[in-house]
């Protein structure tokens, strides 16, 4: 078995975070892991994505082939929409809906609603508004790992949530609970919406 | 006792040199290459030895204090982006004259594709032309056994060995399974009639030419015997493929069931002649997948007895420019594209851009403003985060090139009569580079404003320590700008008049005059407010 992931999202979002909890419970689990960053210019507002790529047996390539991808976690709309060419026919699209709007071409929201809908499998979901409404406004990456995790299969929900716990351990207990919290709204967001 | 981690190749690279009996970490900051540095500043094994690891002003005083700890014995690593080895070239290409004492190991980050460069060059061509050993690892395990192997080596061969990672390697996480924990080493000098070498007066180099050209050939052996490089033979001899590095998993992405095709993998060099002419002996053609630019390829043209097509990125197969991934390699071996999702057109580019609030625009904002009045103006920009103001919507200057360049082409421009001639430099940039072309400047009476634009850290890479904090208007001072033409300014929108007037007086001032625009990166502010 194997799962083929693109995070995708804008520098600064806490991608590498949603990354680095899929990591640990991946590690967890004795399973087999590439995980391809983005570091340096373009973390400066620019796009950004990870490649993860979770297999029961060794794998090759940290980058993800085309047409591989079987699911693309993104913090932003547009974002999502970068990697079609990646997503598998099969694939999944679990995306923020919240645009994050820092150049002066950014399309019309109607347009990447639209281009997102052409894709069968997809979660939209308001990450943002989520987390705010349940006092977690700093938490809304991992109300979309929340929202993803049903999806991603290979890694069970539980070791989603010990990795939650292991990787936001060293900043306190609250950020825990807070962090746990979001994961769980994201995660009845995506259950609700199916 | 091995432990499981879940590492980055950078990381991977930096513990194994911990583990291997480091004793410093000699580097600057750069895309692909900081985090090895950082991890072993950070590493508690590092910390307790107390391994130096502080960061050097630029490439060149990291390789050669690396190549002086060599010297008297120690184990020593200098870690650089690829454009960094051109600024310690010279240091590099001679320490492979004087030979190295204590194991010495030069980790070079090639970026192809450009992530974050301003070239695609290759760092194995510097070992080539150094003769020196170079490795290429493929996975972030073997970046593991790589380096610990080349601080042995380095020993066993009495020459430095360049690790040559890329982006995709130094930036990717996979488990790694960790060694042994050795001792750091003695301090211990050649023996004396080991000792000349160290000193290349024409008489002494000369003789360590000879020897250098003649170990190089036998090193090739080395390579021919190492389990890195390794001849997996095919069922299919209609190609025989030559593969270096990370490239190499992009093949195999490719054959998950086992590849047909005869297979030789490259991980150490010089490159085995052998084993490429037993590969092409039994193949009908020769396909090179190589990430960087076409070193094998080049190569073994002018090796094989006997004329067979040679396939790669020279002819086309592959793509001649921009990194690897497992779709061109996977088109260059005739396979068909995988079903996938279509590109869509809605998508615009999102480019990185200097954050909100950051000083360097309120900079830019200024030095607009004033040079509306000066149509003839030049600027000449430099590396780092402040190279971003080109685009929109500042568009503030016309050159950016290497570091340093700012200062000395705004000397050129200016004896050329462009006027104004402006330099636009960070304050890690000017110590790393700037100041000699200051020097210059203040010796030549080029009229030229310098605008350091001083964030108090290194910023692009993250915000490791700037070498000049707190001492740049002495820095200049000292090299002879006369103090009334150091003028410090505070970048923010409610000083723009200030700004302003002091930008204005200084560009009617026939000669040399330096303005420190200083206030703190936001991104280093908001992480001390957070402290």
């Amino acid at each position: 078995m194997k799962k083929d992931i693109i995070l995708s999202g804008v520098g600064g979002q806490g991608i590498l975070s949603i990354a680095t909890v899929i990591g640990w419970a991946a590690l967890d689990q004795n399973l087999y892991l590439k995980q391809a960053e983005v570091h340096g210019m373009s973390q400066r507002g620019g796009d950004v994505q990870s490649n993860l790529r979770i297999s029961s047996s060794e794998i090759y390539s940290d980058l993800i082939p085309k047409g591989e991808c079987d699911m693309i976690i993104s913090m932003e709309p547009m974002e999502a929409l970068r990697y079609l060419p990646w997503l598998s026919p099969k694939g999944w699209i679990i995306t923020s809906s919240a645009p994050f709007v820092n150049i002066p071409n950014y399309p019309q929201i109607e347009e990447i609603e639209k281009e997102l809908k052409k894709s069968a499998n997809l979660i939209k979901i308001d990450s943002e508004a989520i987390a705010k409404e349940i006092q977690a406004p700093r938490s809304s990456n991992m109300v979309l790992l929340g929202a993803a995790a049903r999806f991603i299969e290979i890694i069970k929900k539980e070791n989603l949530q010990e990795g939650i716990k292991n990787v936001f351990m060293r900043k306190g207990e609250e950020m825990v609970a807070t962090n746990l919290k979001a994961f769980e709204a994201g995660y009845e967001f995506a259950q609700k919406s199916l | 006792m091995s432990d499981k981690l879940l590492l980055l190749g950078d990381e991977a690279l930096a513990l194994a040199a911990i583990h291997s009996g480091l004793s410093g970490v000699y580097a600057y900051p750069g895309t692909p290459s900081t985090e090895i540095t950082e991890f072993i500043q950070n590493h508690p094994l590092a910390k307790e030895r107390g391994l130096h690891s502080k960061w050097s002003c630029n490439e060149k005083t990291a390789m050669e204090a690396a190549l002086g700890a060599s010297f008297a014995g120690k184990r020593a690593l200098v870690c650089m982006k690829h454009v960094g080895m051109n600024v310690c070239a010279d240091g590099f290409i001679n320490s492979a004259m004087t030979g190295t004492n204590g194991g010495l190991v030069v980790a070079g980050c090639d970026d192809p594709s450009m992530h974050s460069s301003q070239n695609e060059q290759d760092s194995r061509f510097y070992a080539d032309f150094a003769m020196v050993p170079c490795f290429e690892p493929s996975s972030q395990q073997e970046t593991y056994q790589m380096t610990r192997d080349a601080f042995d080596f380095s020993e066993k061969e009495k020459l430095p060995v360049l690790m040559r990672l890329t982006t995709r390697m130094a930036h990717s996480r996979a488990v790694v399974k960790t060694g042994e924990i050795r001792e750091e080493n003695p301090l211990r000098f050649s023996p004396e009639e080991d000792s000349r070498r160290w000193v290349l007066l024409p008489a002494n180099a000369r003789v360590r030419n000879e020897v250098l050209v003649k170990q190089y050939l036998e090193l090739e052996q080395e390579s021919a015997k190492s389990p890195y490089n390794k001849l997996t033979k095919g069922k299919d001899n209609s190609i025989g493929i030559i593969v270096s590095g990370i490239a190499y998993n992009y093949l195999m992405e490719n054959y998950p069931d086992g590849c047909p095709y005869s297979v030789l993998k490259i991980s150490q060099y010089p490159l085995p002649k052998s084993l490429v002419n037993e590969l092409a002996q039994q193949s009908k053609s020769i396909l090179v997948i190589e990430e960087g630019q076409p070193f094998i390829e080049q190569k073994i043209k002018g090796i094989l007895p006997t004329p067979i097509p040679i396939h790669g990125r020279l002819d086309g197969t592959l793509p001649r420019t921009g990194e690897l991934n497992p779709d061109c390699v996977r088109k260059a071996l005739g396979m068909k594209e995988l079903e996938a999702g279509k590109k869509s057109e809605v998508t615009v580019p999102r480019p990185p851009a200097l954050c909100q609030g950051c000083g360097h625009r309120d900079f830019y904002t200024a030095l607009n403003n004033v040079l509306k009045d000066y149509p003839t103006a030049k600027v000449f920009s430099d590396i780092g985060c402040y190279t971003l103001g080109w685009l929109a919507p500042f568009h503030a200057f016309h050159t950016c090139v290497d570091m340093g360049a700012s200062i000395t082409m705004a000397i050129g421009a200016a004896e050329s009569k462009v006027h104004p001639s402006v330099a636009v430099i960070g304050d890690s940039t000017f110590t790393h580079s700037g100041m000699t072309g200051l020097l210059d400047a203040v010796n030549m009476k080029a009229n030229i404003v310098v605008c350091i634009s001083d964030n108090l850290t290194t910023g692009m890479t993250g915000g490791q320590d700037s070498a000049g904090v707190g001492r740049i208007e002495s820095i200049c001072q000292g090299i002879g700008v006369a103090p009334e033409h150091i003028r410090l300014i505070v970048p923010l929108p409610k000083n723009y008049p200030d700004m302003e007037k002091a930008i204005r007086e200084e560009l009617e001032y026939e000669g040399v005059s330096v303005i420190v625009c200083r206030r703190e990166c936001i991104q280093t502010a908001k992480r001390h407010i957070k402290k």
